[in-house]
């Protein structure tokens, strides 16, 4: 936070964009959030240089924390290469000079949208979740003011009462992203439209993870080796998404796999949604062969 | 004989305010005992109080001043000064009170009416229900109404549905506000010994007869109203 | 002063019939700045006991009973609960939290419009079983069995279970949101005028149900009403109210049989004799 030294970047602008005083307001929400995992802290959210839905609240999050000596890696749903992912990681390329990356394991910050790597986070590792929707409980009580008590009350039936639905109506629950989670027997807590596969990722994982929702003015965190549970009933356990076939280019039977359409016959493949990881494993295969 | 009912001093009178505010005494200063499985008989002319003061033994009417002592278990209440529980309580469980009218909810048929006594006093349902048809069988209604909301019975079935209902739970206290007023004569001959009856095991009887052999047939003692009325 | 027939068990001697008070209340008040919601109102209610509360529009019933149930804060007095494991407790001290939970077990809380009370978007079984779930349930077959039979209790056909109750007649709405309120067995029920907006034949039916839940269950229960018709057959017990004050109070039948004030004397007569 030294302004008097000359930084990198783009002339003109602070580093990371954002004023410092901001990003000290940021962090307090950081620390707050980090201090009670799983509940919303307010944050004043800005105006950023793209359009709500977009990660404005992952972006002022990343502003926040980088530092020149960051390696950062941008996806969206998996895939470094992606517009909205270029566009974020040249952002802050430009507004900072920092290293970029696109391998998991060289990373010290990972900005994404709906997905968390499939190569296992380690140790000092920071993960930034964009979050369109930051209640769990917004389509059950619309009024904010209500389920904001019902947060500081654990009133969480209705929850349930979703998922009981879900039975009903479709013999499981039926919730196959944005699952709801149990944040260290506590706060309910959306994890972001991730696919419910990445849920079992979240149980105390080693690295940070920090969700920001711009539009709606919400940052929350899970402080490394935080339980997370998935929401399920005794006869009715929580599974997440499994694949009859392995992904078509790396072989991978144990990643979340996209279903890419291939012509206007039907014809159809599977390939692993993490970019990263897809590419890892074929260069392995080939060094190996 | 113990005393079930002790009433001293008890007066009573209505106020309309809807009319200016006019008082009507009823009676004043009245005083009654009565024992366990003793009788006694109303008497006075229409419109001397008779029915008022049942209902105030019943203390469905609140009089003025005075008591109305009730052996209720093993203690005594009195019905003037008993909180509204007290007076529920005593109702359930030592005095039937059978009036004129039956009041009941619309849909519930006619058995469900005559166990309820029963039912609230924690009965299970089909004992109760046995000894609900039972009394409705000697009262001659005929089964093919048991089921059936009494709302829609003649006069005479409406009554004997009251009576059934008064005289189920055995209370050790009966008020009969002219129990056989529209009853035929084999009716009123099976009233007569279900009030005997009740008398022999020891229940202490109150009631306005109208009908001259029902009343020497039951009544040990004549209760006249008019020393009352002419005090109010 | 032997009964003609030995009926009544031992524990069914009067003693046993008067337990423990399950709500005092004392000097209630609650003031709309300087307009008087409810005023100086104070009784005691018993186990298996219901309280009616009549009066016109306005007069303060509807205050009094939110009052009463916790929703509302009142200006003064006090609401004391005789909680099943912590004795008495006023209920407008304890911490929300604490006061939410026994609203959701050990209280019910049945609205006038029943969709104030239901959520109309997910099944009757999820309705029913909302107050299971919140406490706690995590077995969906356990809430879905015990769902079944509350329905069948409130006289709803039971193939109804995963119906949306947005396809349900108005009385079969209210007793979805009796069953919904009845499921965690509850000591407690308020009830803000529960047969309005109902047909005739609809409402005996619904009166006849709660009659019959009141005395198989011992609920003590407040019913809210304009109707002295219900308080006729439903309360044991009634509070007449005008300008926010209690003005004459007693059993039910003494009060609409021998009224005194000329309030009441005013109400009574004007029922239409039918």
């Amino acid at each position: 936070m030294t302004a008097a030294a000359p930084q990198p970047g783009l002339a003109g602008y602070n580093f990371a964009y954002l004023d410092e005083q901001t990003k000290r307001m940021i962090r307090r929400a950081i620390l707050k959030a980090v201090a009670i995992p799983g509940y919303q802290v307010p944050f004043a959210s800005r105006e950023m240089p793209l359009s709500y839905g977009w990660g404005t609240g992952g972006v002022q999050l990343t502003a926040a924390l980088i530092g020149p000596d960051d390696v950062l890696k941008v996806i969206d749903q998996g895939a470094d290469d992606t517009t909205n992912a270029v566009s974020i990681r040249k952002f802050f390329a430009t507004t900072t000079g920092v290293a970029t990356t696109t391998r998991t394991a060289a990373a010290t910050l990972i900005q994404t949208r709906h997905r968390i790597p499939e190569t296992p986070l380690a140790d000092g590792q920071i993960m930034v979740f964009q979050v369109p929707i930051p209640e769990p409980l917004r389509w059950l009580e619309r009024r904010e003011v209500e389920s904001r008590r019902m947060h500081a009350l654990e009133d969480y039936g209705v929850m349930y009462v979703k998922l009981y639905e879900d039975i009903v109506r479709h013999g499981k629950i039926a919730t196959a992203y944005d699952y709801p989670v149990m944040v260290n027997q506590r706060y309910v807590m959306a994890p972001s439209p991730i696919p419910k596969f990445d849920n079992p990722k979240l149980d105390r994982s080693p690295a940070l993870m920090l969700f920001g929702a711009g539009r709606e003015k919400r940052i929350y965190a899970l402080p490394p080796y935080t339980a997370v549970k998935s929401l399920d009933f005794e006869d009715h356990p929580f599974e997440v998404q499994s694949w009859s076939q392995a992904c078509a280019l790396c072989g991978a039977t144990d990643s979340y796999l996209d279903e890419i359409i291939t012509d206007d016959r039907g014809g159809r493949m599977f390939v692993c949604s993490d970019t990263d990881h897809c590419r890892q494993r074929t260069t392995a295969e080939g060094n190996s062969r | 004989m113990p005393a079930m009912i002790e009433v001293a001093g008890l007066t009573k009178s209505f106020t309309l305010h809807g009319q200016g505010g006019v008082r009507i005494p009823v009676f004043a200063g009245l005083g009654l005992s009565v024992a366990a499985g003793e009788c006694l008989a109303l008497d006075g002319p229409s419109g001397s109080g008779k029915s008022t003061l049942l209902r105030s033994l019943y203390a469905n009417y609140r009089p003025d001043a005075g008591a109305i002592r009730v052996r209720h278990g093993d203690g005594v209440v009195d019905m003037m000064t008993a909180p509204p529980h007290q007076i529920l309580a005593v109702r359930r469980a030592t005095i039937g009170y059978v009036s004129q009218f039956l009041r009941v909810i619309p849909r519930v048929p006619a058995l469900a009416v005559v166990a309820e006594p029963l039912r609230v006093l924690g009965v299970e349902l089909a004992v109760a229900e046995r000894r609900a048809a039972r009394l409705l069988a000697r009262l001659r209604i005929p089964e093919r109404l048991w089921t059936l909301a009494p709302a829609t019975f003649s006069g005479g079935e409406q009554q004997r549905i009251n009576l059934a209902r008064g005289f189920i739970a055995g209370s050790p206290i009966l008020l009969l506000d002219e129990p056989t007023a529209s009853l035929d004569h084999a009716n009123r001959l099976t009233v007569i010994e279900l009030i005997c009856a009740a008398k022999q095991a020891g229940t202490a009887v109150v009631g306005i007869f109208h009908d001259r052999e029902v009343r020497d047939a039951v009544a040990d003692r004549v209760f006249d109203m008019s020393r009352a009325r002419d005090a109010a | 002063m032997s009964a003609p027939e030995a009926l009544l068990p031992d524990a069914l001697l009067p003693d046993a019939l008067l337990p423990d008070a399950l709500l005092k209340v004392a000097a209630l008040t609650h003031l709309y700045g300087r307009r008087v919601g409810c005023r100086d109102v104070g009784f005691a209610l018993w186990p298996g006991e219901v309280m009616g509360v009549v009066g016109e529009s306005g007069s303060g019933k509807t205050t009094l009973l939110h009052c009463l149930s916790g929703m509302l804060a009142p200006s003064a007095g006090t609401v004391h609960y005789r909680t099943r494991t912590e004795g008495w407790q006023d209920i407008h001290r304890l911490p929300e939290a604490r006061r939410r939970l026994l609203m959701r077990t050990d209280w019910g809380i049945v609205h006038q419009n029943p969709r104030d009370g239901l959520r109309l978007g997910v099944s009757a079984g999820a309705n029913i079983g909302e107050r299971l779930l919140a406490g706690g349930v995590r077995h969906y077959g356990r809430v879905r069995a015990e769902a079944e039979a509350w329905l069948g209790e409130v006289e709803i056909d039971r193939a109804r279970l995963d119906d949306l109750p947005s396809r349900f007649s108005g009385g079969m709405l209210q007793r979805l949101q009796i069953a919904r309120n009845l499921v965690t067995r509850p000591r407690l029920i308020f009830m803000d005028e529960p047969t309005g907006g109902l047909d005739v034949s609809v409402q005996a039916r619904l009166l006849d149900l709660l009659r019959g839940l009141v005395r198989d269950l011992g609920l003590a229960a407040v019913i809210v009403t304009h109707d002295l018709a219900v308080v006729r057959l439903l309360a044991h017990r009634l509070m007449v109210m005008k300008e926010g004050a209690v003005v004459e109070s007693g059993l039910t039948d003494q009060v609409l049989d021998d009224p005194r004030h000329p309030y009441t004397q005013l109400l009574v007569a004007s029922v239409l004799q039918g």
